[in-house]
Formats: structure tokens, sequence, C-alpha cells
């Protein structure tokens, strides 16, 4: 069985980065698993994770009263799931729930915030792994905001 | 890049390229709210329509217009023409009024074909966005007839909502086969929606396909083409094996009027379809 610090050091995220971070960061990690319906987060709880997708699908929602959770996103296989723990007030801007069997690592967000406060150079590191995902969020909502099919 | 970017086609230029010939409309099909097919066939004889996947044909409203359209149809059964369009404007909105038995005027085929003779051996990956899906499926119909002569077959489709998504039965009927990987996803979902949602690049990423040995054909908006190709070869697929089928003001259809030019280029008579190297520098070019 591969233990959390393998399949962090396969995981694109984490692609090339010194082993010894990889091995700091393995001790936040564990595996989870979600089955279809189950909320890996709720908009509003308290922001203290995020998840390396191994397999499945994700949605993530956001409620309307009117309209029920709607799906503005999808996250599957190999893709990184939630910010809200790296900036105050850690509180999650939308829910997930996943649409199929979903297996994850879940990393504990606060934990991570300690050691990158004590380590800037790791801080960086993950910051910077995190800005491009946050880049490529921004430039595909960018793109679906358009309407370019209408 | 592949070995020959255009294998010499079957169809010919027609005699008389200025000259629609009447067409009789056969059968009428609601694709969407907005879209529909028509499936054309001679008024007189029975004469088959030969075209290469990618072309169009000028479509003549009697009365109202004329504008082009690609040939949505299967290559391999040319006795019928099919033409999906949106009802957009003042010609389209008047041909979504049509009604079998109706005659409309067709010029053509006309333009460049997507390059599937020469994507054999290749994996191939079709992008499509909202009504793009229509010129690409005559080259999925010829691949998926000539399926052992490719390698992975990936068809990635963006459209706005799930009503919107074209050719839904057939695409069910693709999926279910085991040589074909097609993954859907829409900008808008109710709670019904159990697939996808987000822009079409975000699949290119995760999608299963050798880039370095690759063609990849994509058609749709052109700001989703743009983007779509910068993905591609963010993924290591080159320039050249990118195929992109191009939309402008089209006129004459041969080369003649100038409506259509952009840059260097004629869009009717050298495209629609151009690889991304041809076009790269024209895509976000303002004013033209």
């Amino acid at each position: 069985m591969q233990t959390i610090e393998e399949i962090l050091a396969q995981h694109d995220f984490f692609r090339d980065m010194d082993p010894v971070y990889l091995k700091l960061l393995a001790g936040c990690g564990m595996n989870v698993r979600f089955d279809p319906g189950d909320y890996l987060f709720r908009e509003g709880e308290p922001a203290n994770t995020f998840f390396l997708i191994r397999h499945g699908q994700v949605a993530i929602e956001l409620y309307d009263p009117r309209r029920g959770q709607l799906p503005i996103d999808t996250a599957g296989e190999n893709e990184v799931l939630g910010w809200s723990w790296l900036y105050p007030p850690y509180k999650w801007h939308f829910s997930a729930r996943a649409v199929s069997l979903t297996r994850a690592i879940a990393m504990d967000g606060k934990c991570l915030r300690d050691k990158c406060d004590a380590d800037h150079d790791l801080g960086y590191d993950l910051m910077r792994r995190f800005a491009l995902i946050i880049i490529d969020r921004l430039q595909a909502t960018r793109l679906q905001v358009l309407d370019v099919y209408g | 890049m592949v070995d020959q970017l255009f294998a010499p086609t079957i169809t010919t230029a027609p005699a008389e390229p200025m000259l629609p010939e009447v067409f009789r409309i056969q059968r009428v099909v609601k694709e969407s709210y907005d879209t529909f097919t028509l499936e054309l066939e001679p008024d007189r004889g029975n004469r088959a329509f030969p075209f290469e996947p990618g072309q169009f044909n000028m479509l003549y409203v009697f009365g109202v217009g004329e504008i082009p359209i690609s040939i949505s149809g299967d290559p391999l059964h040319p006795e019928t023409l099919i033409h999906t369009t949106r009802a957009v404007g003042t010609v389209t909105k008047a041909m979504g009024a049509l009604k079998p038995g109706d005659v409309i005027g067709v010029r053509g085929p006309f333009g460049t074909e997507w390059p599937v003779r020469a994507a054999k051996g290749y994996d191939v990956v079709f992008v499509a966005g909202g009504i793009g899906l229509a010129p690409l499926r005559p080259a999925l119909y010829h691949i998926l007839a000539h399926r052992e002569k490719y390698g992975r077959i990936v068809l990635l489709y963006g459209c706005r909502s799930p009503e919107d998504i074209l050719f839904r039965r057939e695409l069910e009927k693709w999926r279910a086969r085991f040589d074909l990987e097609i993954y859907v996803t829409v900008d808008y979902a109710s709670p019904r929606w159990h697939s996808n949602v987000g822009v079409v690049t975000k699949l290119i990423p995760k999608a299963p396909f050798d880039p370095l040995n690759t063609i990849a054909l994509v058609c749709g908006p052109e700001v989703m083409m743009r983007f779509t190709a910068i993905e591609l070869a963010k993924r290591g697929v080159r320039p050249d094996d990118i195929y992109i089928s191009m939309e402008r003001n089209m006129k004459c259809a041969i080369g003649f009027c100038g409506h259509c030019q952009l840059g260097p280029v004629f869009i009717c008579k050298d495209g629609p379809v151009f690889t991304y190297r041809q076009m790269q520098g024209w895509l976000a070019q303002w004013e033209i």
C-alpha cells in the first residue's frame, strides 16, 4: 500500500517539490472517501482542509433559494480542491458534493498554515502552487461567464 | 506534423459555382430550442452530392438571402445533404420556418476539409463548442467508419447548458462504443446535471491522448478555439497539428468578393479549415 508521502510525490500538484517538504506535508494528510451525494464541505463552514482528488468527481455548488444547489464547476481526478483554508476568515465560499464515489487525500490546512509560518520557504513554494491553480480557475471562469456559445 | 496536410479530395469544384441548384427539404429535425437540421435532396434527378468533412455550402432561402453553412452529414452517404444551424439571423430564422417539401438553393461544396486522411495512425482529438459540433460531425463519421486506421479518438464537447447539447442521441450511441471517449461539459447546469461543469478547455489537461502523436480538430466560437489551441499547445500538441475552422462573412464563396478576407487569406477559398499555426497571429488581431 502506498504511503501518503508517496501519493503526494506522484500528484501533479506536488511535482518536483523538495522531498524534505513532502515528508513534512505528508504528516498533515489523510486518506478520505466520499459516497455519491456526500458533502466534502459546505458553504459557510470553517475551512481547514483542502483535497487532492485521486478518483471520482466533485461538484462545486452555490445555493440559490429559488433553484436549489447549483453546480458552478466540477473537479475530478488529479485536481486540487479548496483554497479557503489559506485566507481569513477560513470559511468555505461554496459547497462541494461528491457526484460519484470519490477518494482523496485531505490535507489539514491549519497544520499547513502553522508549518508555512514556521518555514517561509515552504510557505512560498506552496503559495506559488496554489496561485497557479487560482489563476487557472480564474481564466476558466472568465471564459465561462463570457457565455461564448450564446 | 502530419506527412501530408491535405490529401487529394474526391470532390470537384461546382461547374457553375455562382448558380444555386434547387434542393427539396425531406426532413427537418429540431435539435434544441434554437437549432435545427435540414435534410435535403436534389429537386431533379437523384444525383449524389460528394463532399469532404469540413466543407460548407451556400444555402439560399429564396427571396430572403444566402448564407454559408457547414455540411453536418455523413460523407459516406452523400445522397442526402445535411446541414445543422441555429436560428439567429434573418436567413436562418426563415430557414427554420421551412417545412418538408419546400425548396432551397444550394451552391457548393466549398472550402478546405478536416485532414481525416492525413490523421491516419494518429490519436484524433475533437474539441467542439456549441454549434461547432455540427461541422465536426462529418469528420467523426469518416473516422468511425475507418476506426482501425486511427489511434485513440476523443471528443471534448462544451456547450451552454444540458438543453443545448446537439445530436444527443448520437452522442449517447457513440459513448456506448468502446473505441471512442466522449466528455461533455456545460457552462450552466441545474442540480439534475451529473457531469462536468465548466469551459471545454478544462477537459484538455485530463483527456487521454498522446500529445506528440495527436491531430486536434477544433470548431466553435473563435474565442473558444483560441483558448483551446493554447491549452492543446500547453499539453504538447504542435501548432501544425491543431486544425481550426474559421468563420467570416462569406458572400461569393469562391474568393472573388473579398468579404471574408482575414489577413492574407480568404476564409471561403483558403479555408475554412486552417492549421493553428496559419491562424495563430490573426486570432487575437483587433479590427480585422
